[in-house]
């Protein structure tokens, strides 16, 4: 009996969490909205009818949040080893070239093997991307935050470059002149889920992704080694693990994931093309940041950044009814969207806090003392593979594991 | 058990989302109902036009110059407008004209040239709207699309001449986003211009290869001051910060997509202001006459879609403002050749 | 290897436009770029050197971009409303040092995650700076032509200026540059800087000696993001507007430049210089038509690309901040 009360007491915290941190800034941004002379209440329901209120909406929010799901997921790997990476940008960048690339230059391809082919595509030159820094970083000591800074606007300008010249339409020069392809071969298009709506194939991919993402690191040894290392670099080394090839694999495997979003991203485009008329964000939709944001609202754990990924899609889709309904600009979303985030690690003290005092109290009923290894994940995921998150550096039984607490990033 | 708990709340948000929408839906009509009302005399109802835009619709350029051409067509006739602005994602756009196009607005508009290809996969599934796509001249062969474009390098050219005139050290600096359609058109124009005004005249074209880094378009109209540039010109929306550098330094500026005079009244020239009401108009006409599509519009000097906006400001010279019209003259009689 | 065909491609198109060269040579083309270089690299300077002095603390912020872009806004705002750019600096500045309070409550007190929280930071800057602007705004209303001092100018009748574009920019450059040996002194030659250091390095020895961790942080964070809010209006006030994500992703840049520069304000200068050197170098090629077309689209990437290989090149010896990203909790080790 006690240990159930005790689960739920301690279930009942984790994904309170998020969810407080959403309804949290969601009720700042009433008062913004109110301050600038409108209903929030009209606002937010215009809101959730836009993101959820049918199956338009809902596979518009689909589409939204598969390349935040991929770069989510990726960013789990990469956080997770304690690599900072913020070239998402560009690893979606990069991906997308690629296999735009192979769709360009093999159009005829059966659609059986021109799919596969060109969604590795978007894979491998999203991992390259990753690989590069990841390199730099343990060869030669440079910082992967700047590394992937630079190279996102390295990235941005090569897409400019390409879409300009040897990748333009060459047709469109009469018709308006526009940096984009042609339209892809047919053959490249993912496949609709459901006939008359707009669900493709996807969100399918994203999905395996981040099964792929779970197995990888909590049920392979080598995801033990990224995770051991992203922990504690110096006792990794001890323990006879090789420190660069992790710091360099997770990178990759990290740019991959967004690699694999570019190629998503194009495609499943609309226009069934690669374009960069709108500059390279205008493409990526911003997904490599964004992507962050989904994967610590799914407390860094690929199976929970589906959720997550698909109510952030949700808010970033229904901002356009909300500006529609009370005159306040879609930026108020992004602006939210930051408050969550910067609510959702904040609370992790107070969560652990409270926690902690769960814990105690059953374990005052119980009468007996602690095991000594329960999970103890920031945010409450307790399925059985729960990762130990190099981030929860505020954990108080860290005594227990000190190196959980250093997320040292080497120069 | 949580991811249960997670997709229960997921539902109920959907239900109560559901809800909401139901009851959106019923405001929509109210708002419907109540505009109609008063126009007992008038049965016709308000045509409903809707416009999607890259940047924000009142940014003194590209966005701008079509809202200010819709609400121009207002003084004609009875429309209801919605705005979406700000959709520089190109895939928010294309939800965002199907969304419009959903909800039953007569003409939709998707104005960048980037929103083309989705429209080309939308259009046919909405068969009874109207969509019109600029700035570009290509209506995939669908007869639901219209397609719109300006003639920029023909007010790029009427510019050029001026600056090529205005010019005493006979170097022109241009101030370029990245060289692909309106802005190049423009451009090419503007250049051509100078050049057959003032065959001494370097004009140095720089594309900063970005929409939105002002710091660098600042930059770059400082180097083209540094090379004695004393008459500039740049097209898109990070060149506000271009115009700053002309008005501390004193050097003459040319306008294009929208009259940028209030930017800087002391030395912006004049400007080349694109009139879509004059294409909308034609667009709306074809429409009433039971068409829905197929055509290609151009605004152009001579059907005044295109016009140079003086800034009384700026005390032109006399001969100056002559050549202007001269060249505009010679431009429509096809006497002048712009490229 | 993408690299070096790039390099490759460029050189040759150099080489072949060479007309062009003549006219870079001059001294005063030289001049123009130098100053050029100097206007370009004064927000990195402020942002970067402000953020280095966070990070000797132990605490990395991602969020610049998004204090820089609220700065930015606030400075606008204020001088549009009241045509006072000191005043706009010092709201621009004030912003900043609120984002920094609640940027060391999130990371100091509440031990939150440093590199996440500073996203989080970005994206609220970045939205709500937008959202500010296009309701209390809109449409882009011009300030500038700034007098006296803000718009600083050698007076010619007194001194035999040979160069005035040299000289003649907004005080704002020239605090950032007096802010470069301000924060060295600040840092190296202070008890104040001294427990920053020992802080940074090792937080539990310096609070055993009575340093409190907690307070110095929240100083050296308020410092970094203040500067982060002056650089963002030095931007708005130098450029005299606003627009949306007006900073174009310099705040990140300015992250690195601390990386690149190893910690030291002067490593930090000379990253931002060598940054908008190479910036105004391509500028002013592209002006020249010393590069056009495709190789000028290629040395787009140019700053980007010499950033990170001149790092690769100069491996800095000098190690990060040991403490850097982990929160102090006493007696946790």
């Amino acid at each position: 009996m006690t240990e159930i009360r005790q689960r739920l007491l301690r279930n009942a915290i984790g994904p309170m969490v998020p969810l407080t941190a959403v309804l949290l800034a969601l009720i700042i941004g009433a008062f913004m909205v109110l301050a600038f002379g409108g209903d929030p209440i009209e606002g937010y329901r215009a809101m959730f009818s836009g993101a959820f209120g049918g199956w338009d909406e809902l596979s518009e929010t689909t589409l939204r949040a598969t390349p935040l799901l991929l770069v989510g997921v990726g960013i789990c790997i990469a956080f997770r080893s304690s690599v900072i990476n913020i070239g998402g940008e560009g690893q979606i960048i990069a991906g997308a070239l690629l296999c735009t690339t192979i769709v360009l230059v093999l159009p005829d391809l059966p659609r059986p093997v021109l799919l596969p082919l060109a969604l590795l595509g978007g894979a491998v030159g999203g991992a390259f991307w990753g690989w590069m820094p990841g390199m730099l970083k343990a060869y030669a000591a440079v910082n992967e935050i700047l590394s992937t800074i630079m190279l996102n606007i390295v990235a941005g300008y090569l897409m400019q470059f390409l879409l300009l010249g040897p990748m333009k339409d060459r047709q469109s020069e009469e018709l308006g002149d526009i940096a984009q392809t042609e339209r892809l071969s047919e053959n490249a298009k993912l496949p609709t889920l459901l006939e008359g709506t707009q669900f493709n194939l996807g969100i399918v991919v994203a999905v395996l992704a981040a099964i792929v993402g779970f197995v990888l690191l909590w049920r392979t040894s080598l995801g033990f080694e990224m995770r051991a290392v992203g922990g504690n670099q110096i006792a990794a080394q001890y323990a006879g693990m090789r420190v660069k090839r992790n710091i360099v694999l997770a990178l990759t495997f990290s740019g991959m994931m967004s690699g694999l979003a570019g190629a998503v991203l194009v495609l499943s485009s609309t226009a069934h093309r690669l374009s960069v008329e709108s500059g390279p964000s205008g493409f990526t939709q911003l997904a490599g940041f964004n992507g962050i944001v989904a994967a610590l609202f799914g407390a860094l754990h690929p199976l929970w950044t589906i959720p997550a990924s698909f109510l952030f899609g949700g808010l970033l889709v229904g901002a356009f009814a909300l500006q529609r309904a009370v005159q306040v600009a879609t930026p108020l979303v992004v602006a939210l969207s930051g408050l969550v985030v910067v609510f959702v690690v904040s609370s992790e003290s107070i969560v652990t806090r409270a926690r902690e005092w769960a814990e105690r109290v059953s374990q005052i009923a119980k009468g007996g003392s602690s095991s000594g290894n329960e999970p103890s994940t920031p945010l409450g995921a307790t399925d059985p593979g729960s990762p130990r998150a190099p981030d929860s550096a505020s954990e108080p039984e860290s005594t227990q594991t000190p190196e959980t607490s250093s997320e040292t990033i080497v120069t | 058990m949580k991811l249960h708990k997670f997709f229960s709340f997921v539902l109920i948000a959907g239900a109560l989302a559901l809800f909401a929408a139901s009851c959106g839906s019923d405001d929509d009509d109210d708002t419907v109902a109540t505009t109609a009302a008063p126009t007992t005399e008038a049965p016709a109802p308000p045509l409903r036009i809707a416009i999607v835009s890259p940047s924000a619709s009142n940014d003194l350029a590209f966005s701008q110059s079509i809202s200010d051409g819709v609400n121009a067509l207002g003084d004609e006739r009875n429309i209801d407008v919605a705005i979406t602005d700000g959709t520089f994602v190109v895939e928010e756009a294309a939800a965002q004209i199907r969304a419009y196009a959903d909800e039953g607005y007569d003409l939709v508009i998707a104005h960048g040239s980037q929103y083309g290809g989705s429209l080309e996969e939308i259009a046919p599934d909405y068969p009874d709207t109207t969509f019109a796509w600029g700035t570009a001249a290509d209506t995939f062969g669908l007869d639901n699309v219209y397609a719109y474009t300006a003639a920029a390098d023909q007010g790029g050219y009427v510019l050029g001449t001026m600056a090529g005139a205005l010019t005493n050290s006979e170097v022109i600096g241009v101030v370029g986003p990245i060289e692909v359609g309106d802005a190049k058109l423009y451009v090419d124009g503007f250049k051509a211009g100078a050049e057959a005004q003032n065959s001494n005249a370097n004009v140095s074209v720089v594309y900063i290869g970005s929409f939105s880094d002002v710091a660098l378009a600042t930059e770059t109209a400082q180097a083209h001051v540094g090379q004695g540039a004393d008459v500039m010109t740049g097209s898109a929306q990070m060149v506000v910060g271009a115009v700053g550098v002309a008005q501390n330094e004193g050097v003459l500026w040319f306008g294009t997509q929208a009259d940028q005079r209030s930017l800087a009244p002391e030395i912006v020239v004049a400007s080349q202001v694109y009139k879509w009401e004059v294409i909308l108009q034609q667009i709306v006409d074809d429409m009433d006459s039971g068409a829905s599509g197929g055509k290609a519009f151009v605004v152009t000097l001579e059907n005044g879609g295109l016009e140079i906006a003086y800034n009384d400001a700026y005390d032109l010279p006399a001969n100056v403002r002559q050549l202007a019209e001269d060249t505009i003259a010679g431009i429509i009689d096809g006497s002048i050749s712009t490229s | 290897m993408n690299l070096l065909a790039i390099v490759d491609f460029s050189v040759v198109e150099i080489f072949a436009a060479r007309s062009g060269w003549s006219g870079f040579f001059t001294l005063s083309t030289l001049v123009v770029t130098i100053a050029a270089t100097i206007r370009l690299a004064t927000p990195f300077v402020i942002a970067s050197v402000g953020e280095s002095v966070g990070q000797r603390s132990g605490v990395l912020n991602l969020g610049v971009d998004g204090v820089m872009l609220l700065g930015a806004f606030g400075a606008y705002y204020t001088t549009l409303e009241t045509g006072s750019p000191w005043l706009g600096l010092a709201v621009g500045t004030g912003v900043g040092a609120v984002m920094g309070l609640v940027y060391a409550f999130i990371t100091v007190t509440l031990h939150a995650q440093q590199g996440i929280s500073g996203i989080g930071i970005y994206l609220f800057g970045l939205g709500m700076s937008d959202l500010l602007f296009r309701q209390l705004v809109g449409t882009p209303k011009p300030i500038g032509g700034f007098e006296g001092l803000f718009e600083f100018s050698v007076p010619e009748t007194r001194f035999d200026v040979a160069y005035p574009d040299l000289y003649n920019h907004s005080i704002l450059v020239y605090m950032a540059f007096l802010l470069v040996p301000a924060v060295t002194l600040l840092v190296n030659r202070t008890t104040f800087g001294m427990n920053v250091r020992a802080v940074g390095e090792t937080p539990e020895a310096a609070d055993s000696l009575g340093v409190s961790v907690t307070r110095t942080r929240y100083s050296t964070i308020i410092i970094a993001n203040s500067l982060a809010g002056v650089a963002g209006a030095a931007l708005a006030l130098e450029k005299g507007i606003f627009i949306q994500n007006i900073t174009n992703g310099m705040g990140f840049i300015a992250v690195a430049l601390v990386y690149f520069g190893a910690w030291r304000p002067i490593g930090v200068m000379a990253g931002s210089l060598l940054f908008g050197l190479v910036n105004a170098l391509v500028l002013q090629w592209k002006t020249l038509g010393i590069i056009s077309g495709a190789t000028a689209q290629l040395a787009e990437m140019a700053p980007a690309a010499v950033t990170i290989i001149a790092l690769v090149v100069v491996t800095n010896r000098i190690g990060q901040p040991s403490a850097l990203t982990q929160p102090f909790r006493r007696g946790a080790h």
